[in-house]
Formats: structure tokens, C-alpha cells, sequence
């Protein structure tokens, strides 16, 4: 019942970042500025600065991700912390350890900064409320709650290509249901003003009251793409078959798949963002993914700066 | 032991009675209310100026955990707990491991309980084997051996082929059948109510229609088989509605609802707050309102705690992995009348729903304060406000929402059978 | 205390630059003074090279007491730092750890072929060896006290002196 946003210390400082949810205008901008000084480095000759020397940060992965953890991997060496790469998603737990038994013996192990990946929601929030209190936690994605990494990046990336967040309309556009990235993206989003935010979906991948997030709900690519400035594509994962959630790739791709003809319904200078990795022929057509409209390798790029800020802003932090 | 209670404010709700008199108690039994027997020497007077003294508290649904789950809690400190909230008997659901399905298991649970010479204990029969689903258990050996009414705890079952077989066998013996309304295939894995919290934080949901249909599909088989029904944590505004409708068409069924979604809705989930992963879940904010108010209409007949102790590390999980269930026996008592002020009731309105009415739910005999009965009786002084601590709260389970709460009443003594089995200390 | 004039400070640290004669310098500024400084002399020494300017910030070894400012400024070197010879300018020299920082981050454009530096006030205290090649004046200015050159809206630089109220450099 304690409702003060477990991200922050008392003076409203980031001391976790577990979603974007709750988190006021200055600290996602701070984190975005931060970031801009960042992409500086990565384009030097000696991609890396000494900030967070000595520093050890745990990359926690109960669920496998490699390309998720490559790239906190690439951030913290950067900054030129010490990266422990940990896959967890079966030893430890079928082992009977629990999850806050495994955070227990890395903090042992003078850990710095965990950095989650979890498939139950709340997982990070679990371990930012039980570690040591001088320990940083960032969820790198915990179920269907939160990525908020992504859409910092995705926030982002939209700035460099639109400046502005306060004339924008932007389509989310897949598998609202599961999606921690659709989540973190609604909340960054709203936060940062942009005055129109769509949800495109069938009903099946979509959560019940999710209008309640500040979205406006289509269910046609015709309708929801007109006027559309930003289009952030969601991965469909194969479970969705099976769950009966979908009849098949091959009819979603034809409604719901991002197509050349699809996307001339947006705004001429609209941008195509997607999280990655690509599922090509399901969600986007390779026409799409590879096109001048598409900033989906940029996204990458600026995925390492934002995490280089980030992770400097926590560890810079005091309790 | 002769036992003197004096100038308590007396509550029975069975009787309507509301009046500071006396009560005097022997050979285990009340045997006069107001005037003193002719030569009643008292081996002890209690004090309970300023106190109420009220039947002993029937709760509809507590877990010992055992047999099998010692290491959550014991019959011990679970019958402690129980007297600690005045609590004096209560029927024990049959998800033990093994599941309450044989007569042996059965007579040994009550054997070990009326050692412990504290509450009694009235267990519920598993329906079916295991609680599998598949079999019918012996429902006439496990009524012989203690059982009262027989349940099936974990939701409704797949096949309703055996469900309204077991229906119609209940009914041969006229045994109530206790029924949690629950489709399971649409539960699925969800652990909360399928609204605007469950999709702010990602859980997977449970929708209404999970508990709606279940309901449909009971009374449809209560009026098939005649058989008389309880159906236990109701949850929603629409299965109220269908239960109402029910009971106007003259039905025998009643319904109780746990002390957690009287008071509580998903918002108060938080940030992931395990304890309250609940089953069923914690639905909307309207619905908690549906449900206070159709307890207060006679819609909802009872309120129980749904006492689950768990162990504290199998709380310390991420939400949806956390174990189901909160502790709550002894906030039964305090949690009522909370529902009671807030509802502005009398408080022998309020507490005819953790007394007589329970009571007459299990089917037994008590829950009043008749001469003659069982002095089966829970003093609580009303105005003494406690806070929920894990060092307040003696059963072993420490899992509630409501832990740091302040909330009002406090048992200060518990009798059962003519004897004090709580006293607080000061 | 009597502060000299900046602009006068100013004026003495350009010709005793422009008097070593030394050719084919570039220039790097280090934030925010020295920057302000750097562009002055850009312009006064009629320098080819682009400005170059430096936010030390991510290389400060006091990052784990102050954590990382509100507003970092993008680190700029727009010309090749392998075997460039690099004159840094910085307003108020102290301790000597920030031109520390600065060095370092020099090195992860390149190898320079030399480094020198210019300061505006030399106020002593200094906790590492370094020693500016130019300096504006020398002040005595006591360690509960700050230094600070500002920039008004016309361009005009002047220095302010005020007590610590937090630990600084």
C-alpha cells in the first residue's frame, strides 16, 4: 500500500528505472539530453570514457535475450564498467533458488547496478525493492509491464527525426496485449505532451481498458494510420497462434502487416520504428523494414547512448 | 468452571438482543443471561464493562494447512490464531495435501484439533477424489467421520457431467454442496481482474464471465439436481446480480464474500503488492461497492476470512508467481465492523454476519447465545483500535494487505465450551 | 577584495600567446568559461583550425560524490587530434584536476603531437602537476571561496567571487 514511486529517493532523483510510468518530464528529458552528449562518443575513435570505472553491473537475464544484453553489454563497457553476463533462465531457478536469493549472492559480490530481464511482470520492481539500498536497478523487461529502455530510445529517435513532441501523432501498431515496449512507450509518450497516441490492433491483442492509458483504440490500418506522423511497430511472437489470440501469420500480415501501400496512408515524412527483432512478411514487409522511411538501425545506434545515460544517471545518484 | 460475565454490553443477533447484562456460565453451558442462578458461586467473574460480548465468531472458510503444508503453518499456532480473533469455529476447506477426501484423514484432523481443546473445527469433504474431478468421494463415510458439507475449492470442475453427478449425490443425503464459481478454462493463467490495473502493469487477467458463467452454470444444475448450494468469494457485480435473481426465484442457495474484496479492489495492488494476488481476484472498484452493499441487502449471507497462511517466501515472488492466499482469521472481527461503521450499521446487524448467519451456512448449532447451548463467546472491546503487524498477528502466516493498518476491535477474551481459550495480555 | 577586470585580464593572456608565436595551434575550450574564452581567441589570434570544446563531465573523478549534472554539453573536437598541437583554455585554474580530466579525454580522439594550456587566473592550490604555459594573473583567493568568470549579454566577461556553500573544486 505504499505508493511513493519506487523509482525515486526523497528528493526525486532517479534511483531505479523500472518503467516509464509515474516518471516526471525532467527526468525522461535528462535522460534524453544526457544521451545526445553520449552519441558524441560513440562516434569517436576511443568509444569509451572512464566514468563508471571500477563499477560492476550484473546483467541479470532470466530470459534469454542476447541482443538486449549486447547492447547494456556495449553501454557499460563503454562507460568503462566491469559487465558480469549472467543467464539465469533455467539454472538458477529450476535449481530451486528463488529470485531474490540469486540477487542476494551478487549483491554479496559487491554488484553495483543489476540490469533485469524477467518473463513475470514485477520482477524488477521485486528486486529494486530488496536490494541493498546502494545497489541500481534497471529493468531491461519484465513480462508484459515494461521496457522502459526501449522507449526511452524510441523517444529518443523520435526526436532526432521530429524535434518536437508536442505536434505529434503516433501509432502504436501489434500486439498491445503482451507488450512491455507498447506500455513504456504509452507512458513516455504522454509524458512527453505528444497530443495524439493510436493503438492499432485487433481485439484479441489488446488489453481491456487500455484507452484508459491516454490511447485512442483503431482497429483498421485504414483509419488508424491517416494523419500518422511516427508508426512504432510491435513484434508478434509465435505464442500468439497457439493462444488463440490470431488465426494466422498469413491473415495478419495482410491486415495488420506494415506494407509500402499501407504505409502511403501516413503522413508522406512519417518515420517506421520497430523494437526489434523483426519478424519480416508478420509484421513488416521487408520493402517497409529497408525503406528511406524506416529508422529502425538508427534506433539501434541511439539504444546504446540512451543506455550509456541511464546507467550514469543511476550510478551517479545517491541513496 | 463457573464463569461470571459482568455488565458487557450483550449482542446476539439470533435473538435481536442488545442490552448490558450479565451472563453466567457452567458445566461448559450458559445457563442464565441477566439474573443469576440460585446459588451461583462464580470460580471467575469477568469485567467486561465498556466490552461487547457476542456469540462466538463462525468463520466460513479457514486453512490449517494440515495435513501436509506444516511448513506454512500448524494446527497450533492456526487454532491460536483463530481464538485470538474470537473465532471460535470455523470450517476448514479440503485443499490439503492429500486433499480431506477419506473418512481416516478426516477423523484424524478432528481428532488432533479437539486435543488442542480450542476452536472447533468443521471440515469440508473434498467432492471428488483428490479433488480431481474425476471421481465422487464416500460423501455418507466422510459425514459419519466429521465432515459437514462437501466443496470443491479450486473452481468449478471441467467435466459438469461429474458435477452434476455429484450434485445429485449430495442431494440424496441432503448435504450441501460449497462451490467456488470459477470456468476454469477462462481463468487460464490469469491472477488478476481483467481491467484498467491489470493492463497497466501486464498480469495476465481474469475476465468477470470466469465467475458469471460458473454461476450460470450451478443454478442451472441446482434446479437439475434440487441440490442445495453455497457458493463461496463472490467477487463481482454481475454474479451478485445472478445470485439475487436466484434467490428470488426461491432457490436455496446463499453466497459469502472474504473481509479482502469487502475492503479492497485491484488498485490496491500497487506496485505489485503479492499480497494481494488473491483468488478470486480483486476486481474493480464498483464491484467492492456491489459487494458491500449486497451484504448489507441480504444478497451476500455471510463473510468469511478465507484464511490462507503462506510462508513468506513464497510471497517474496514476482507478482504472478507469488503464492495465492492471505492470512485473515484474526482480522475477521476487526474487518467486519469496519464494514459495519462504514456502512453505518448497528452492530448487531453487523455482527449477525460472522455469527448466526454464518452458522447456519456450516449447518451447525451455534452462533448464538442461547440458555442452555455451548457458552461458545467472544468479548472484544469495540473502540480499541490495533495496528496489523506481523508481531500482532499470531497465526504464522504474516500475509495481508492490510499489514500497517490501524483497525477497530480487539478480542479480549475467547470462551469456548464454558472455558477462557484467549485471554490478552496487557 | 578587489577583482581585476576580466576583459583586462583577457587582453594581457591573448598577447602573451600571440607573443610565444607559436604556429599551427588549435584551440579547446573547456566548459562553460573556457569556452567563452577560446572563442575570444579564435577570433583575436585569427586561428585556422576549428574551435574545438570539451564537457569533461563523463571523465571527472568526482563523479561519485556529485553524480552527473543536469545539463551535459556535448564534447566537440572538429579537427584530427592525432599529432595536432592543442592549446586548452580554462578560466580559473585550481586544483588542476579538471585540466586532468580534460587531458584524458584529449586522448580518446588521438594522440596529440603536443598539449599546452592557457589560463585566464592562476589562484594556486593546486593538487596535481600541472602548469600553464599562459596565464591572465595570478589571485591568492582563500579555499572557502569561489571564483567564477561570467558573460554578460554583450559578450563582456567579469569575475565573481563568492563563498562555497557546496563542495566544489
Amino acid at each position: 500500500m505504499n505508493s511513493r514511486n519506487p523509482q525515486l529517493n526523497e528528493n526525486g532523483a532517479l534511483q531505479h528505472l523500472l518503467t516509464t510510468e509515474g516518471l516526471p518530464v525532467s527526468v525522461l528529458l535528462h535522460i534524453l539530453d544526457t544521451a545526445e552528449s553520449f552519441v558524441g562518443v560513440t562516434e569517436r575513435d576511443v568509444k569509451k570514457i572512464p566514468l563508471l570505472r571500477g563499477k560492476s553491473i550484473f546483467n541479470l537475464f532470466f530470459e534469454p535475450s542476447t541482443r538486449t544484453r549486447t547492447t547494456f553489454e556495449i553501454a557499460a563497457k563503454r562507460l568503462s564498467a566491469d559487465v558480469i553476463n549472467l543467464n539465469i533462465a533455467v539454472s538458477s531457478e529450476s535449481k530451486g533458488e528463488t529470485l531474490l536469493d540469486t540477487v542476494n549472492n551478487l549483491s554479496a559480490m559487491n554488484a553495483d547496478m543489476f540490469v533485469v530481464r524477467h518473463a513475470q511482470s514485477g520482477a524488477a520492481h521485486l528486486i529494486a525493492k530488496h536490494v541493498r539500498s546502494d545497489i541500481r536497478v534497471i529493468n531491461a523487461g519484465d513480462g508484459s509491464h515494461a521496457h522502459p529502455t526501449q522507449a526511452l530510445l524510441d523517444m529518443f529517435t523520435i526526436r532526432r527525426y521530429k524535434r518536437e513532441f508536442r505536434n505529434l501523432r503516433v501509432a502504436i501498431i501489434g500486439d498491445i496485449l503482451h507488450s512491455r515496449v507498447a506500455r513504456s512507450q504509452i507512458h513516455a509518450l504522454t509524458t512527453l505532451g505528444v497530443p495524439e497516441v493510436r493503438v492499432i490492433a485487433p481485439k484479441t491483442l489488446l488489453p481491456k481498458m487500455v484507452e484508459r492509458l491516454g490511447v485512442h483504440v483503431y482497429h483498421t490500418m485504414e483509419k488508424g494510420l491517416k494523419d500518422i506522423d511516427v508508426l512504432m511497430m510491435l513484434r508478434l511472437q509465435n505464442e500468439r497462434m497457439t493462444g488463440a489470440n490470431l488465426p494466422s501469420f498469413e491473415e495478419y500480415f495482410k491486415y495488420y502487416g506494415l506494407t509500402p501501400e499501407k504505409l502511403s496512408l501516413a503522413r508522406r515524412d512519417a518515420i517506421v520504428m520497430h523494437p526489434g527483432p523483426m519478424n519480416r512478411g508478420v509484421e513488416i514487409d521487408s520493402a517497409v523494414a529497408d525503406g528511406k522511411q524506416s529508422v529502425i538501425l538508427p534506433q539501434v545506434t541511439f539504444g546504446i547512448a540512451v543506455r550509456m545515460a541511464v546507467m550514469s544517471i543511476l550510478a551517479g545518484n545517491q541513496t | 468452571m463457573r464463569i461470571h460475565i459482568k455488565n458487557g454490553r450483550v449482542i446476539d443477533p439470533k435473538q435481536g438482543i442488545d442490552t448490558v447484562q450479565d451472563i453466567f456460565i457452567a458445566k461448559g453451558k450458559i445457563v442464565s443471561i441477566g439474573i443469576a442462578p440460585n446459588e451461583f458461586q462464580a470460580s471467575r467473574i469477568i469485567d467486561a464493562q465498556s466490552l461487547v460480548v457476542c456469540p462466538g465468531l463462525v468463520d466460513l472458510s479457514v486453512r490449517l494447512r494440515e495435513p501436509g503444508l506444516e511448513y506454512k503453518a500448524t494446527l497450533e499456532s492456526e487454532m491460536a490464531a483463530a481464538v485470538a480473533g474470537g473465532v471460535t469455529s470455523f470450517a476448514c476447506p479440503p485443499d490439503t495435501d492429500p486433499p480431506l477426501d477419506e473418512p481416516g484423514l478426516v477423523e484424524m484432523l478432528k481428532h488432533r484439533a479437539r486435543n488442542l481443546n480450542q476452536a472447533h473445527v468443521y471440515p469440508v469433504g473434498a467432492l471428488t477424489q483428490g479433488l480431481k474431478g474425476e471421481r465422487l468421494t464416500e460423501m455418507a463415510e466422510l459425514f459419519d467421520a466429521g465432515c459437514v458439507v462437501f466443496g470443491q475449492p479450486d473452481g468449478l470442475l471441467s467435466n459438469l457431467r461429474i458435477l452434476m453427478q455429484a450434485m445429485h449425490y449430495a442431494s440424496t443425503f441432503d448435504f450441501s454442496v460449497w462451490l467456488r464459481p470459477q470456468e476454469i478454462s477462462l481463468t487460464h493463467h490469469g491472477v488478476a481482474h481483467d481491467g484498467e490495473v491489470a493492463t497497466r502493469l501486464g498480469l495476465s487477467t481474469i475476465p468477470v464471465c470466469s465467475e458469471t458463467i460458473a454461476i450460470s452454470n450451478i443454478i442451472l444444475l441446482m434446479k437439475e439436481t434440487g441440490v442445495k448450494v453455497h457458493l463461496c468469494r463472490i467477487s463481482s457485480t454481475e454474479g451478485l446480480s445472478m445470485i439475487r435473481d436466484a434467490k428470488q426465484q426461491g432457490l436455496p442457495v446463499t453466497c459469502d464474500v472474504t473481509i479482502n474484496h469487502l475492503h479492497l479492489s485491484d488498485m490496491d495492488i500497487g506496485f505489485f503488492d503479492s499480497n494481494c494476488h488473491l483468488m478470486p481476484p480483486l476486481r474493480s472498484f464498483s464491484d467492492r461497492d456491489a459487494l458491500r452493499h449486497g451484504l448489507l441487502d441480504g444478497t451476500i449471507d455471510a463473510i468469511c476470512s478465507d484464511h490462507a497462511p503462506v510462508d513468506e517466501d513464497a510471497k517474496l515472488l514476482p507478482f504472478g508467481q507469488a503464492e495465492i492466499g492471505a492470512t485473515g482469521v484474526e482480522l475477521l472481527l476487526s474487518l467486519t465492523l469496519k464494514w459495519g461503521l462504514e456502512m453505518r450499521l448497528p452492530l448487531l446487524k453487523t455482527l449477525s454476519k460472522i455469527t448466526c448467519d454464518s452458522a447456519q451456512i456450516l449447518g451447525i448449532n451455534g452462533g448464538n447465545l442461547s440458555v442452555g447451548k455451548a457458552a461458545d463467546i467472544c468479548i472484544f472491546d469495540p473502540d480499541d483500535y490495533w495496528k496489523v503487524t506481523s508481531n500482532s498477528i499470531l497465526s504464522q502466516g504474516k500475509n495481508t494487505p492490510f499489514l500497517g493498518m490501524e483497525l477497530p476491535g480487539k478480542t479480549k477474551y475467547t470462551l469456548v465450551n464454558g472455558h477462557i481459550v484467549y485471554e490478552k495480555q496487557n | 577584495m578587489q577583482l581585476p577586470d576580466a576583459e583586462e585580464l583577457f587582453q594581457i593572456l591573448a598577447k602573451k600567446i600571440r607573443s610565444a608565436g607559436i604556429q599551427n595551434i588549435a584551440l579547446v575550450g573547456i566548459h562553460t568559461g573556457g569556452v567563452w574564452l577560446a572563442q575570444r581567441l579564435h577570433q583575436e589570434l585569427d586561428i585556422q583550425h576549428p574551435l574545438g570544446m570539451l564537457d569533461v563531465s563523463f571523465y571527472r573523478d568526482d563523479f561519485d560524490k556529485r553524480g552527473l549534472h543536469a545539463q551535459v554539453k556535448p564534447s566537440e573536437i572538429p579537427f584530427d587530434v592525432e599529432k595536432s598541437n592543442i592549446l586548452l583554455v580554462d578560466d580559473v585554474l585550481y586544483t588542476g584536476r579538471t585540466i586532468r580530466a580534460a587531458i584524458n579525454e584529449l586522448f580518446d580522439y588521438g594522440r596529440p603531437g603536443r598539449i599546452s594550456l592557457a589560463a585566464l587566473i592562476d589562484r594556486g592550490g593546486r593538487q596535481l602537476p600541472i602548469t600553464p604555459q599562459y596565464v591572465g594573473a595570478k589571485l591568492k583567493i582563500p579555499d572557502n571561496q569561489m571564483l567564477e568568470l561570467q558573460r554578460d549579454d554583450n559578450d563582456k566577461l567579469s569575475l565573481k567571487i563568492y563563498d562555497k556553500t557546496s563542495n566544489h573544486e
